[in-house]
């Protein structure tokens, strides 16, 4: 027993919060959800939030974010929301279905909770898929995403109730990639908790945009979890852009199970955020499977951005590519975590990670560690980390044909980023992005031009 | 006003370089007139690429005394940009690759640029293509380079054609041209040297900075002078060049130095 209030850790305070509140977060839900947020809670009750020496979060204390003042919403609240006055998508090249989360839960003015079409692609609203197919969502929700030690996981496991699910089939296709929208929207400050769920199976492919957004200015704290499962010679793309306010915190999990032989991209734009914890966990489980990983980061002011990315080489004849670019700006800090794991059986294992990073003030701060375990002995891996400032003589050279100062230094950048954006598999997204890269690094960007045009500051 | 401040196109007075306190320059006077060609010859580590550069913008030196004026102009306050808008060029011995960057985007932002500066409007694309076409021609540039990053993966010879490239496009008054004649063989040596030749004006002016003769034989230069230790210890016309060829730097290096 707590002596007085005050003596309530963090941690405490969302057991209870959870407690209180389980009935309506969990209204609705088949038995096997119900035991997977008892799970869920329980192991978050064993771990609590990182303390400030814990290793893996060493530079990114979030615990007092958790902290803050913040009102949660356990029903979809009804916002009167016009859709296209407020919000209207700018991606020309890209047709796209778009899904929208508001404030964690599937938003729809129109259309139905989740599309099924005939071939049997589903795709959706997370919630409703949990009640229409609970078989098929127990098979794999919760399955990859660990509870074991990732305090973020278990909390969202417990808390969260929708979000996106995709699922293709065997052999199918998505026709056109899916564009998820997470929109923050709120007159308080607000704790945001939302799951994504996408399966594709053998030999399907599916392409997914995932765009992160805040709509007004209040405090926002989004945990989110994305587990996806992709299975034998399956292909899928995941871009996310995020693109929140600087007054908010992000910690986003992403958690990739691959099958024999599949493909995957995985990229993070990082164009705006406060307070941003990208934890990716990418598990290679069938022999023969490839990933590609991708990250930019672009911040200035006070902004802090943490990625943290486990690589996990459990089959032989594996091949991962991991290329993450930082710019960073005035008194920002980015921290950039690789893990490289092979396991033992892992043999033929092809890992390579590159990190590299240009501080443009005195005062900007980059902390960069690659981390290799290599297990088995017939590998080829590679790393190589590096921050420096922008090249003087390039610099020079631009200047001594003319080009300003500022727009050489401009031109650099530029073509710093667009190394990573040039990596993206879709090409009608790559021009897109590289304006909205372009545009961040001239500080035209207050917001996401891709998808949210006409917000307020 | 001072007319004869105003007769050169470039004239240095008593120029003085420090790099890190160590004195580079040790007091240059050079006149550089319209329609002029000048030659500045010298053994290595005596100063030859820091003149250049200093007369360009770079600024890891300090410049500690005298004056470079340009078109009547103190331009040591200039930035380097300024300067090359103000119709100054350099082409390096060192070309600098630049990844990413390609080189298309870099000479219509070039061009635009210094348009800007004339109150002019941006070149239209058509036109700036037809440009290029007209001056890959006066250097024998293969078009694939243009479509690359700025020097990326050029060969020396490449980076050297695509000084000369640049310069033709950009169209300055006073070219340097520093060592653009080291690492060429002897039919780049000639296309550069013909592209230098053709942009030859009675209104533009060029100085070329090289330690050996040969590019003299293609490039007749008006004068040539003689740095050593970071001065000018000796000037003529291009019979120095030749003598310079024949005899080595050692008679000349004896003559300062038994001066001193």
């Amino acid at each position: 027993m707590k002596d007085t209030l005050e003596a309530l850790s963090t941690a405490d305070k969302y057991i209870d919060l959870f407690q209180q509140n389980k009935k309506q977060i969990s209204n609705g839900d088949p038995q096997f959800m119900k035991e997977l947020r008892e799970e869920a809670i329980h192991s978050f009750e064993r771990t609590g939030f990182p303390l400030r020496k814990h290793e893996l979060y060493k530079f990114t204390h979030l615990e007092p974010v958790f902290d803050g003042e913040l009102s949660f919403q356990f029903t979809p609240r009804n916002i009167q929301f016009e859709d296209s006055e407020i919000f209207s998508c700018d991606v020309p090249m890209l047709n796209a279905n778009v899904l929208t989360v508001l404030n964690g839960f599937y938003y729809y003015p129109s259309g139905s909770l989740l599309n099924e079409l005939d071939n049997g692609i589903i795709y959706g609203s997370l919630k409703e898929a949990i009640h229409r197919y609970p078989d098929l969502v127990a098979r794999y929700l919760g399955k990859n995403a660990s509870m074991q030690n990732e305090t973020f996981v278990s909390l969202n496991t417990a808390f969260s109730q929708d979000g996106i699910f995709i699922y293709v089939p065997e052999g199918l296709q998505m026709e056109k990639p899916i564009q998820i929208i997470h929109l923050l929207l709120s007159d308080k400050n607000q704790m945001v908790h939302h799951r994504n769920l996408f399966i594709v199976e053998k030999n399907a492919k599916a392409e997914v945009i995932i765009c992160d957004h805040t709509l007004s200015p209040q405090m926002f704290l989004t945990n989110s979890v994305t587990e996806a499962y992709t299975g034998e010679n399956s292909d899928l793309d995941i871009l996310r852009l995020q693109n929140e306010h600087n007054n908010s915190c992000q910690v986003t999990n992403t958690w990739i199970s691959q099958d024999r032989a599949s493909r995957c991209q995985h990229g993070t734009i990082t164009l705006h955020g406060g307070m941003v914890r990208n934890n990716l966990h990418v598990r290679m489980e069938g022999e023969g499977a490839s990933t590609s990983t991708l990250g930019l980061i672009l911040t200035d002011k006070i902004q802090h951005v943490d990625s943290f990315t486990v690589i996990d080489h459990a089959s032989p004849n594996c091949t991962s590519n991991q290329y993450y670019k930082g710019v960073l700006d005035d008194m920002s800090t980015g921290v950039f975590n690789g893990k490289i794991h092979v396991h033992p059986n892992a043999q033929k294992t092809e890992a390579f990670q590159t990190n590299n990073n240009i501080l443009l003030s005195n005062t900007a701060k980059m902390h960069t560690k690659p981390q290799l375990e290599i297990y088995a002995d017939d590998v080829k891996c590679s790393h190589g980390a590096t921050i420096g400032q922008l090249d003087e003589d390039a610099l020079f050279y631009l200047q001594s044909r003319g080009i300003p100062r500022d727009e050489s230094r401009l031109m650099l950048m530029d073509a710093f980023a667009n190394d990573v954006i040039s990596r993206i598999q879709q090409p009608a997204l790559q021009d897109r992005i590289s304006e909205l890269v372009g545009k961040r690094l001239r500080g035209e960007l207050s917001r996401c031009n891709n998808c949210v045009m006409h917000c307020q500051d | 006003m001072n007319t004869n401040e105003v007769s050169y196109m470039l004239e240095i007075k008593d120029l003085r370089v420090n790099i890190e306190d160590k004195e580079i320059l040790k007091g240059i006077n050079l006149h550089v007139n319209a329609g002029e060609v000048h030659a500045i010859m010298g053994p290595n580590g005596s100063g030859k690429s820091t003149l250049a550069s200093a007369l360009a913008g770079r600024d890891y030196f300090d410049i500690t005394h005298g004056k470079i004026l340009y078109e009547g102009r103190d331009l040591t306050e200039l930035a380097p940009e300024d300067r090359a808008r103000e119709g100054i060029f350099l082409g390096f011995q060192y070309p600098v690759e630049i990844p990413g960057v390609s080189m298309v985007n870099f000479l219509r932002t070039a061009i635009n640029s210094m348009r800007k500066y004339r109150n002019q409007e941006p070149l239209p694309a058509g036109e700036f293509l037809k440009l290029m076409r007209e001056k890959k021609k006066i250097v024998e540039i293969d078009s694939d380079l243009t479509n690359r990053s700025v020097n990326e993966g050029f060969s020396g010879g490449e980076k050297k054609k695509n000084e000369i490239f640049q310069m033709a496009l950009l169209d300055p008054r006073l070219a340097i041209l520093d060592e653009t004649d080291s690492g060429l063989d002897i039919d780049a040596l000639r296309i550069v040297a013909n592209g230098v030749n053709n942009l030859r004006s009675p209104e533009k002016a060029t100085i070329i900075i090289t330690h050996y003769q040969r590019l003299l034989d293609y490039i007749i230069p008006d004068f040539v002078h003689v740095l050593y230790k970071g001065r000018i210890v000796k000037s003529g016309d291009k019979s120095l060049a030749k003598e310079l060829e024949e005899h080595g730097y050692d008679w000349i290096k004896q003559e300062v130095d038994m001066d001193a």
